[in-house]
């Protein structure tokens, strides 16, 4: 045995092969974290290619919609060369001739007229019936035009034109907002009898927030139940929430339906009971009503959940050496328990608000009328009316609220302290 | 290593070959969907052997334009009603069909003539016409069964709750057909504010007895449970319930609303030629008639009307049921797809704010 392989005590360290310790430590702790990384890679890619990329791309489409100017380039151009303000002059005319003479071709008279039609209704057969008979008009343009249909000639459709010309626009979420631009462009309010969104989405919050009162107010006691219970009944008691929590959505608010229809079982053990009468049947579904207990039956679990591991952590000695330190009941159970079960009624309760701001399948079978939220609003855009740009704006401002709710609540409780299980 | 690398080619061959012969068919799903694949793909794949995929969408014309804006068509074909194939094809999402494909009728009438009018468009073919229409349970309206679309508004004779479907289109001409306005003027008057607050002002008069539905399979389940005593809906489905189910419903053909279904092929359908081929096919005279065998929806060619018989029971006569039967067609209200591609934003905005109101 020599002193040989000992570093000297003066020189930097090595490891055995003569390498300066710290970069080799550097090396393996780099190849570690590649590691690491190969293990979350495919999650990550997952996420990206299959959540992040698609709404980013959905959420894009709220600010860009290019249905009429990809398909009217020299209409495109006239805009460009005249400043806003000027007269629409006969050469105006001759480009959106020659436009409309292309969307005849291509045809794209349709895509470029539902674009129009978004900002000025009744303005989609307008580009439709014009592009049959454009190569047919003679100049001058102007005349033609207005001869055709007098709302070439509207002030109003030409400033629509100027504004979709360029596909960067604000006018989805002025739409998301009850609001429409006027002549001169400037922004107002749409007529009364068409303004919906911003109720909805007023409704959507108070909705959101009842529920998720309701479902705080009920499954803090089941929660507090099942962490204190003894082992054997309280798993069976876990069954009784997770059955529900396992069974299918739709499964679950059909049986809503069938339970309180004004047909249902409900109100027929009323009227057996002779409670109410055979008129007086009570309507708890197809309204608010039906909503809010569907979906505080769905998302209970939500809360449930999450407020039974953080009770389960709360010793019980706590609140007994309260008590005996001559604490009432109540006075234990708000200054020693509930102050320790708040981060999973912060978790419970923003889980459920999120999900309930988002909520549209049950909403839309036992909503009725007044029960409807901002979603089925998304949903009618995307499926039916298939305006992807509102429906995309719609669910920009949804996340957005969805997110301040969240900061609020990163501020009030601290999103550090949120325990999920 | 190598023997797996064989067996995947293979496979992935073996799965090209499958693809080539296959068609994707997007449809209405339910009841239609079956007539639509003992009608048409049944024979068809016997015919030709191409493979039919069917495929259920709660508006066809939705995923059609998804993949479209996707750049990644798999659709073949859809069914799709007639404004959406009318708004479509003017965006240019959809292929050119040529009517000379279309066979004639056996009788030697060529396809134009023979296609009821409207049903041949530049880029959609009929295979259906169906209607709209109020049907009510016969056990709960007493001895006079209602009759008119007035006596669907009518609450004091006929109490009870009343189902319709939530959507401007079809209600709001209900609504003016109701309150007067003949059926060739509606969209006359629903064109103007004072149409539309018209339209909403009669639809107030009951809107705290309505059941709104959504989903086609919703009403007549309404009228089974009793939640409502009327209700509007597709003809095809209240047909199934009550003959197919033995439910005492009875239909009122009072301003039916009448609409086609049409065939329309993806201008970037992977398999066009397939499609142009199957649509030919179901488009002909026997299998118009024979779809009727399965729903109470109407042919599209008119020389289809005389071979529809029974239903497949064998012993339901089906011309009672037809929202083409003459005796149905009592005051019909037929969709104008233009105004709808015009007004379909604005009026729903303001149905949905009445709604919400």
């Amino acid at each position: 045995m020599t002193d040989a392989t000992l570093p000297t005590p003066s020189g930097p360290l090595t490891t055995a092969d003569g390498r300066p310790l710290k970069a080799a430590l550097a090396a393996s702790l780099a190849v570690r974290r590649r590691r690491a990384l190969m293990l979350v890679a495919p999650l990550f890619l997952f996420i990206l290619i299959s959540f992040i990329v698609p709404i980013g791309q959905m959420l894009f489409k709220s600010i860009y919609n290019d249905g009429f100017s990809k398909n009217a380039p020299a209409l495109v151009q006239w805009f460009d060369e005249h400043p806003k303000g000027s007269e629409i002059d006969e050469s105006a005319y001759a480009a959106l001739r020659s436009d409309l003479i292309l969307m005849r071709e291509q045809k794209t008279a349709g895509e470029a007229g539902t674009r129009i039609n978004y900002d000025i209704s009744g303005t989609r057969s307008l580009f439709t019936g014009a592009a049959r008979k454009a190569e047919k008009l003679e100049p001058p343009y102007k005349e033609a035009f207005i001869a055709l249909d007098k709302d070439w000639g509207n002030p109003n459709v030409w400033r629509a034109l100027r504004s979709a010309a360029n596909p960067f626009t604000i006018d989805f979420y002025l739409a998301a907002n009850d609001m429409t631009r006027d002549e001169t462009g400037a922004i107002t309010a749409v007529p009364k009898d068409q303004q919906v969104y911003k109720k909805l989405m007023g409704r959507t919050l108070m909705l959101s927030i009842e529920i998720t009162a309701l479902c705080l107010l009920l499954g803090f006691p089941i929660a507090h139940l099942l962490a204190t219970l003894p082992m054997r009944k309280a798993m069976l008691l876990m069954i009784f929430v997770l059955l529900p929590f396992w069974t299918s959505l739709l499964v679950r608010t059909t049986s809503w339906m069938v339970l309180l229809q004004s047909q249902g079982v409900l109100n027929d053990v009323f009227v057996w009971l002779g409670v109410i009468g055979e008129d007086g049947r009570i309507q708890m579904i197809y309204n608010e009503m039906g909503t809010i207990i569907a979906m505080t039956h769905i998302l209970l679990p939500f809360t449930i959940l999450p407020l039974y591991s953080v009770m389960k952590t709360i010793p019980p000695s706590y609140v007994r050496a309260a008590r005996s330190l001559g604490a009432t009941s109540w006075t234990a159970f708000r200054r020693v328990y509930l102050p320790q079960t708040l981060p999973g009624v912060g978790a419970g309760g923003l889980l459920v608000f999120i999900l309930a701001m988002g909520y549209y399948i049950t909403p839309a079978l036992v909503g009725g009328a007044d029960g409807q939220m901002i979603s089925n609003m998304i949903a009618f855009h995307m499926q039916k009316s298939l305006n992807w740009s509102l429906a995309a704006a719609l669910a920009a401002q949804l996340l957005v609220v969805v997110l301040i709710f969240f900061w609020i609540y990163d501020k009030l409780v601290g999103i550090d302290k949120m325990k999920l299980g | 290593m190598k023997k797996l690398l064989v067996l995947s080619t293979a496979l992935v061959a073996t799965g090209f070959a499958a693809q080539a012969q296959e068609l994707n068919v997007v449809s209405w799903g339910g009841a239609y969907t079956v007539s639509q694949v003992e009608a048409y793909h049944k024979p068809f794949t016997e015919m030709t052997g191409i493979k039919i995929n069917s495929i259920d969408a709660d508006n066809p014309a939705a995923p059609v334009k998804a993949q479209a804006e996707a750049g990644n068509v798999s659709i073949d074909l859809a069914d799709v009603e007639l404004s959406d194939a009318i708004k479509m094809c003017d965006e240019g999402l959809l292929a050119e069909i040529d009517p000379s494909i279309l066979p004639p009728a056996p009788d030697g009438t060529p396809a134009t003539e023979d296609f009821v009018p409207g049903a041949i468009q530049d880029c959609a073919v009929a295979n259906i016409v169906w209607a709209t229409v109020i049907a009510y349970d016969k056990t709960k309206v007493g001895d006079t069964p209602p009759t008119t679309v007035g006596d669907f508004f009518d609450t004091a004779k006929y109490p009870g709750k009343r189902g319709l479907l939530k959507s401007a289109k079809r209600t709001m001409e209900l609504a003016l057909y109701a309150d007067g306005v003949a059926p060739e003027e509606i969209y006359d008057v629903l064109g103007t504010d004072e149409g539309v607050k018209r339209a909403l002002a009669k639809l107030d008069t009951i809107k705290g007895d309505i059941v709104w539905w959504e989903a086609g399979a919703q009403p007549p389940q309404l009228l089974a449970d009793g939640e409502v005593v009327m209700t509007n809906g597709y003809n095809g489905r209240f047909f199934a319930a009550e003959v197919a189910e033995g439910k005492p419903f009875g239909t009122v053909w009072d301003g039916s609303y009448m609409d086609y279904d049409l065939w329309v092929i993806p201008k970037d359908a992977p398999h066009k030629e397939d499609a142009m081929k199957f649509l030919a096919f179901s488009t002909d005279t026997q299998r118009l008639a024979d779809q009727a065998k399965w729903i109470s929806y109407g042919p599209a060619r008119k020389s289809s009307n005389a071979l529809v018989g029974l239903y497949q029971d064998g012993k339901t006569e089906m011309a009672p049921y037809m929202p083409t039967n003459p005796a149905n067609m009592m005051s019909p209200i037929w969709t104008d797809p233009t105004f709808w591609a015009d007004h379909d934003t604005e009026l729903n905005e303001k149905f949905n704010a009445w709604l919400a109101s």
